[in-house]
């Protein structure tokens, strides 16, 4: 049997560096990547703006992830591509791997497990959509792949659901292809995707924004004729009486990316309701030893640069993870004003003089200050501008010089600045 | 019920809107009324549960807005001149069903379905539940079959390779105090209307069995099952057609002509037919093939239902078939709905049961799903909305009288009717193919001598599912075919060689939702989002065509249109 110090399991962002990381702090690595191309989605992202944190460039998906697959290769690590998880079992000396491919179907022997499977988008079914079951409703990233992978038009004059940033960036390709772009329609009051996302890709294309809005019924027997419009009310309910037909062929939906975790949940992985990712600690290892996640499958992240991040830190904690390491965890919590924080749990044994902690607000904030406390003191204190649930905010923190016991709970919090 | 009867009732309820009359051993209704839901009233009115002079509506009704039937688009004269023995009208579970039972006999069989798939109404949208026929009295057409089908569900799935599971239903009670009236309801079951397993078990035992099941106590009915019903409609076509018989998709029929109370011949969208015997099992659209032959002595009333799929993480919640049960319900619609844990480990809730006009709209609405959640919420606490993939709609196809008819025609000679299919028709059907199949044979051996075909092979083997396989399986057929190693839908653990076993399948439907049916991509959690461009990238690569020219279901619904810039 195939024995490897680090399993990596995806071979998007998240998973190269992951892979590459966890080569250079002296791992024998083996990836696993179910398409049959390294890159993930990053594959079928043509647009540019990738890589402007981590390269201060603007870079293309397949040119982004090319640097990591270069690197990937020169480094002479391996991937199994076209090659698929069935299953995985825990055993004394770490997990058993099973891999199905066109040579049959393998078991593969890992001390250490990344999870960098990346994320689903959320269908019409999920957002109460109904009416006929027509062609035509596509998810943004379905109606991506069909374009720029196939070199096919999956649609001539489309409405668009969703003002995720996959959503916005369609609005403006299908825009390019020649089709006609109706509009983007956003059930919340204020846009989901970056605010770059909007002026680059609708207002320079004069696409109208709907904001609560909401598409409540499709028509159509074979192909999609038209969709009914609603207006929502504060808790997104569709207000009776507002019902407006628009006529298209196509039903376009960026309404949400939800990790996939179908192989963390199958190992007893513990996984945060807010994030709908592991619950990890500083180093990315979830509740199930030995076993990291990193990337869209930990939380799904605006920009990809944060997700080689994750995957650099899961791959080296990987790498140097230890069978039977004792960890002593305590609770990182995230207030009521903030969506989530990641990680949730610090490890207080572990080195802790570099600490990443990546959160969101809940609500779109003004002039605002995060708080951070150990044990009600403060120790650490921020002042935002504005703060934006689209934009994800990150931080480093040295906490190597508190005083923590495994009892010690560290906790976020937002307050809202008064204005001048 | 006498027919002065009926029109004074009618009268007391409607004034001179609406009167019955006898007809040709028909309780025809005329007359005009507003809505729906009255002409429902006024018919159900007329109806006798389960009797045999049927009610057949000709009210007019103001809300109803003249609909044909949806038609192929398809034009040609493949079947022109056919003279089958026997015309089959429906490939659901009914006309399938009977196809393969006919194929035990040297007999031409053609069988006709407008849609451009196998089971794409009533008997691909409904729960799959192998009913234990708990709630039906001695007397009735339902109550015949369901026992006999229901036994006959353990063989007739390893004949066809298709998966049943006998889980077992809970109907369960809440309330303590009711336990001596329904050990009473039980033991009549049992004994007048020979539901033999039928018995009531406490709330401790019910939890022991399904932990999230809290009640106070339940009838248990072990021999209840579940089943994929367009898996095993699909299956009893594939395996007619290996013993002879044809399937003829996208085939609607247009018009008969009569002659001296005879099928003289039987117009379709691809030609003129002229068989010796039609067996009328269109479902919802039976009244309309009775009419056409001639033979008009029953009215369908379309019900419609909706239900909900679960994600399989909910299928762990509860592994049988359960619901609560309020005696104070009206019992005269059909089922009340529940869970369902389906045979592929999804949960599966619902239906409902809405009067429609609409024979053909499977629209969905948001207030289905909120009815039956709110009631399904009480069967199980731990059921959450959050947790759907998706949710479909079927019409039903009853009469007014609620019963099964299976008959030859009454005025016309060459007809026979295997109408009214509504639940149980499912459970029913393998039982009622093998009367139909009597019935045929009876009828077309005066005709001409009948022998039995000695070719016929009532195993059917399905592509494999490599998902369900061990190791050593899985790989022995990889070495055979390394597409079975390429995995192409993530959610359901589908192959590139499922899917190309799916399209040279007997009855190929190459289109993206036929390979769904047959093989599962796109059935799980992201709803294709991720395979649906690989499969039709597939699909197209087989049949040699550009991408663009591959669609959905039917012709019309094109998936993309062309080449990009």
């Amino acid at each position: 049997m195939l024995t490897v110090d680090v399993l990596v399991i995806g071979g998007g962002p998240a998973g190269l560096a992951a892979a590459i990381a966890a080569h250079q702090n002296g791992a024998a690595v083996l990836l696993i990547e179910r398409e049959a191309h390294l890159g993930g989605i990053l594959k079928q992202c043509i647009h540019d703006g990738f890589g402007l944190v981590r390269y201060g460039e603007k870079l293309s998906g397949p040119e982004y992830a090319g640097r990591f697959i270069d690197e990937f290769h020169a480094l002479g690590l391996e991937a199994r591509t076209l090659t698929f998880v069935t299953r995985i079992q825990k055993t004394s000396e770490g997990f058993a791997v099973t891999l199905v491919n066109r040579d049959g179907v393998e078991t593969v022997a890992a001390k250490a497990l990344v999870l960098a499977t990346g994320c689903r988008e959320r269908t019409a079914k999920q957002v109460s959509i109904h009416g006929t079951r027509p062609a035509g409703v596509f998810t943004a990233g379905c109606a991506q792949h069909f374009t720029n992978l196939l070199g096919q038009l999956p649609t001539r004059k489309c409405v668009i659901l969703g003002s995720g940033d996959i959503g916005l960036i369609m609005a403006r390709r299908l825009t390019l292809e020649g089709a006609q772009v109706l509009g983007v329609y956003e059930a919340k009051s204020t846009p989901s995707g970056l605010t770059r996302n909007i002026h680059q890709c609708l207002r320079d294309y004069n696409i109208p924004l709907y904001l609560s809005h909401t598409v409540t019924r499709v028509f159509g027997q074979d192909r999609l004729t038209a969709v009914e419009i609603s207006q929502v009310d504060e808790r997104m309910n569709p207000i009776p009486g507002t019902e407006q037909l628009v006529e298209c062929d196509a039903l376009i939906l960026s309404v949400g990316l939800i990790p996939e975790n179908e192989l963390a949940e199958g190992l007893g992985v513990a996984i945060d309701p807010k994030t709908k990712g592991p619950i990890c600690d500083a180093g990315l290892m979830t509740s199930v030893p030995g076993v990291f996640s990193c990337g869209n499958a930990l939380h799904v992240n605006d920009l990809v640069d944060y997700v080689s991040e994750s995957g650099e830190a899961a791959g080296k904690s990987a790498a140097r993870y230890r069978p039977g390491q004792q960890r002593t965890l305590i609770p990182i919590t995230a207030g009521e004003g903030l969506l989530y924080a990641v990680p949730q749990r610090l490890d207080v044994a572990a080195d802790r003089s570099a600490v990443t902690l990546y959160f969101r607000s809940r609500e779109n904030l003004g002039p605002c200050r995060l708080v951070i406390t150990a044990d009600g003191r403060e120790i650490y204190t921020r002042r935002y501008p504005f703060l934006r649930p689209p934009e994800m905010e990150r931080l480093e923190l040295d906490l190597s010089a508190q005083a923590l016991t495994a009892a010690s709970q560290i906790k976020l919090e937002i307050e809202v600045m008064e204005h001048d | 019920m006498n027919i002065r009867r009926i029109n004074w009732r009618l009268k007391k309820r409607f004034g001179p809107a609406v009167t019955a009359t006898l007809s040709e051993g028909s309780i025809v209704l005329s007359g005009r009324l507003p809505t729906w839901g009255e002409v429902i009233e006024a018919c159900s009115l007329a109806a006798v549960k389960y009797s045999t002079t049927h009610v057949v509506n000709d009210i007019r009704c103001d809300e109803v807005k003249a609909r044909p039937m949806r038609q192929p688009t398809l034009r040609d004269t493949a079947l022109e001149g056919r003279k089958p023995d026997v015309l089959i009208i429906g490939g659901g579970i009914s006309g399938a069903s009977i196809a393969r039972e006919l194929s035990k006999w040297k007999l031409d069989i053609l069988l006709v379905e407008k849609e451009a798939d196998l089971a794409l109404q009533a008997s691909g949208r409904n729960d799959g539940e192998v009913h234990p026929g708990i709630d039906l009295s001695r007397g009735s057409l339902k109550h015949h079959y369901v026992r006999r089908g229901n036994a006959m569900y353990d063989q007739l799935c390893r004949e066809l390779d298709v998966p049943f599971k006998r889980v077992g239903q809970y109907v369960c009670f809440e309330k303590a105090w009711l336990k001596p009236l329904i050990a009473l309801y039980c033991r009549v079951r049992k004994n007048r209307d020979g539901i033999a397993d039928t018995k009531l078990i406490s709330g401790e035992e019910l939890r022991r069995r399904e932990p999230n099941l809290r009640f106070a106590f339940a009838i248990s009915n072990p021999s209840s099952g579940c089943v994929c019903p367009y898996g095993l409609t699909i299956a009893y076509a594939e395996n007619a057609v290996q013993n002879g018989a044809e399937v003829s998709l996208n085939t609607a029929v247009l018009g008969m002509a009569v002659q001296d109370g005879k099928i003289h011949s039987v117009a379709t969208n691809r030609g003129t037919v002229y068989p010796a015997l039609v067996i009328n099992a269109a479902g919802v659209f039976a009244e309309e093939i009775a009419a056409m032959a001639g033979d008009r002595f029953f009215s369908i009333h379309p019900r419609r239902g909706t239900n909900s799929i679960l994600d399989k993480k909910a299928g762990v919640y509860m592994h049988t078939i359960a619901s609560v049960m309020d005696i104070t319900r009206n019992t005269h619609h059909s089922k009340g709905g529940g869970i369902l844990h389906t045979v592929h480990g999804n949960l599966l809730v619902g239906p409902d049961a809405i009067e429609t006009w609409e024979k053909e709209n499977t629209e969905t609405h948001r207030e289905s799903i909120d009815r039956v959640f709110q009631k399904q919420q009480r069967t199980m606490r731990a059921l959450s909305r959050g947790d759907i993939i998706t949710y479909f709609t079927g019409v039903r196809a009853p009469t007014f009288e609620e019963d099964f008819i299976i008959e030859m025609g009454r005025k016309t000679g060459n007809i026979l009717h295997c109408a009214g299919i509504q639940s149980p028709g499912l459970t029913a059907a393998p039982a009622v193919a093998l009367d139909i199949e009597k019935m045929a044979v009876g009828y077309l051996s005066a005709l001409k001598p009948v022998a039995r075909n000695e070719n016929y092979d009532p195993i059917r083997h399905g592509p494999p599912v490599l998902r369900e396989m061990s190791d050593e399986q899985r790989a022995a057929l990889i070495r055979q075919n390394p597409n079975y190693g390429v995995i192409v839908c993530r959610c359901e653990e589908v192959s590139k060689g499922e899917i190309l076993d799916a399209l040279r399948s007997p009855i190929p439907v190459p289109t993206v939702d036929g390979i769904k049916k047959r093989v599962r991509p796109g059935m799980g959690r992201c709803q294709g989002g991720f395979c649906s461009p690989l499969v039709t990238q597939i699909i197209a690569e087989f049949l040699g065509c550009p991408l663009e020219e591959v669609r959905k279901s039917s012709g019309e619904a094109v998936i993309t249109y062309g080449k990009t810039k």
